[in-house]
């Protein structure tokens, strides 16, 4: 550990090492909700989720209303699971992958929490969880919601071509899952608790393919993953699970390979993907999973739950986004990226 | 801004290990596909432009022309039924270079942004895909005919 971050420390207590927080009064998440779509629920984890979604429209005009309805819903679910009613929430902690996150405004709107609008792409769950759990441990807030969404049809036509243009995706391509996901973070109660966060810086290795954002994202996650070990002191065997947000099978691969490259840590035992999780292989979503939902839902719809039933004790959450847009990609750019760890423990 | 940007030694590195891990498409089962597909579509056009020429009486060259009309209709209700991007999985550029993959954009971008209304959503946003095509198209048929005039 260097002077500065030494020094830094002295002046922040709850700070270990460079990038890491660790919590003296961890928040505990007391409650959760997730809707995921029809095809989420035809997948391995369908039976985990709170509700499955019958079609992926629900009656409403356009999908985006459908992906609002989505995070409402989850919002809702998590508040009833809890007996708490919106007006206990001190914050509402959210972001999505829509154009200034319009998801996560207008849910705000009809929840009617007061909103921290967040963006890290598809690692907005672990963000939201990381400054959620600082509201709480800082003694600013007594309930947090913390909630994010994403939908396969409104992001596709942003980020790549509209529904129904015909066209062979690639074979690394992934499938942007509809899922909403939402917890409530609280001072006491029974329930897992967040005992660290490492927040990742943005990472850049030159990967420029939209279609391959697994590649792009892996050096973030390994980035990230590799610094709460150095912060915290702790090793892969020091977890019963560690679950990268949504690297797909390629993405997960490179993960692999660089822990062991940059870092001299062997994964393999306790790494697993949200974004392999979702999906079964016979589902043709290319490479797997992506999209903010998706981390958001298998964690609280399927992680937690193991946990409560101690199945597994200690589990690291490093959800990874990919932080281009569509005029980025078109300017030439390279796709930075970026992970937020938070350290989870019965 | 586009162009080759300045690579790090790291992102030089990452970039070969990353292409170590990215899956090849099956291009020769790809070329297959496309092969039979665009044939089985340029089936489907001749037999429509024989089947006008008899029809109304037309010269082979004029009776192309509903016959290219009537494909766009059968891409387009294809894409509205939601059949057409099943179907282009499969064939790809076979059904893709022919005047139904020109189609299928333009359908697929009016359906999409319907909702943003007729003006801003449908009229707007209608030749997104399609724009560029119909923009090179025209700009090479021009430098093309002037070549062509020059020769003559």
């Amino acid at each position: 550990m260097g002077t500065a971050t030494a020094a830094r420390t002295a002046q922040a207590p709850k700070r270990l090492g460079k990038q890491t927080i660790q919590f003296q009064s961890p928040a505990v998440i007391i409650a959760t909700g997730t809707v995921v779509g029809p095809k989420e629920g035809q997948g391995p984890l369908g039976d985990r989720f709170d509700h499955v979604m019958p079609d992926e429209i629900l009656g409403q005009k356009c999908f985006e209303k459908a992906e609002q309805i989505m995070l409402q819903n989850a919002c809702y679910t998590a508040l009833n699971k809890a007996g708490l009613a919106p007006e206990d929430m001190d914050y509402m902690l959210s972001g999505d992958l829509l154009n200034q996150i319009t998801t996560s405004s207008f849910s705000a709107l009809a929840v009617g929490v007061p909103l921290f609008g967040l963006y890290g792409a598809c690692a907005t769950s672990t963000e939201g969880l990381t400054l959620g759990s600082a509201l709480v441990d800082g003694g600013f807030a007594e309930h947090v919601l913390v909630g994010t969404a994403s939908h396969n049809r409104t992001a596709e036509r942003q980020y790549r071509y509209p529904n129904e243009y015909g066209f062979q995706r690639k074979p690394h391509a992934q499938w942007t899952a509809t899922a909403a996901g939402a917890a409530i973070l609280a001072r006491r109660g029974d329930g897992v608790r967040i005992t660290h966060a490492t927040t990742g810086k943005v990472v850049d290795r030159g990967i420029k393919d939209p279609y391959h954002v697994g590649a792009a994202m892996a050096p973030a996650a390994a980035s990230t993953i590799l610094t709460h070990f150095s912060d915290t002191g702790r090793g892969p065997e020091d977890y019963d699970l560690i679950a990268t947000g949504d690297l797909a099978l390629y993405g997960h691969r490179l993960l692999l390979e660089l822990a062991q490259q940059e870092g001299g840590f062997d994964l393999e035992p306790v790494l697993d993907d949200c974004g392999l999780m979702l999906y079964s292989s016979e589902q043709e979503v290319g490479a797997g999973a992506s999209g903010a939902g998706c981390s958001a839902a298998v964690t609280f719809g399927s992680i937690l739950k193991d946990m409560e039933q101690g199945k597994l004790r200690r589990v690291l959450i490093a959800a990874t986004g990919a932080l281009h847009n569509p005029i980025s990609f078109q300017q030439g750019e390279f796709i930075p990226a970026i992970c937020h760890a938070v350290a989870l423990e019965v | 801004m586009s162009g080759k940007q300045q690579l790090k030694p790291e992102q030089k590195r990452y970039q070969s290990l990353a292409k170590k891990h990215t899956p090849k498409p099956p291009l020769l089962r790809h070329a297959v596909s496309a092969f039979v597909a665009g044939g089985i579509v340029s089936l489907v056009g001749q037999f429509l432009t024989n089947f006008y020429g008899r029809l109304l009486h037309l010269s082979p060259d004029r009776a192309s022309n509903p016959a290219v009309a009537t494909v766009i209709l059968i891409a387009a209700l294809l894409t509205g039924f939601g059949v057409y991007d099943r179907l282009a999985k499969v064939a790809g550029a076979g059904l893709a270079v022919p005047v139904t993959g020109f189609a299928n954009s333009i359908v697929a971008e009016a359906l999409e942004f319907k909702k943003e209304g007729l003006v801003y959503g449908v009229g707007g946003k209608m030749f997104t895909l399609a724009g560029s095509v119909i923009v090179f198209g025209v700009v090479t048929a021009f430098v093309v005919g002037l070549i062509s005039a020059l020769v003559k």
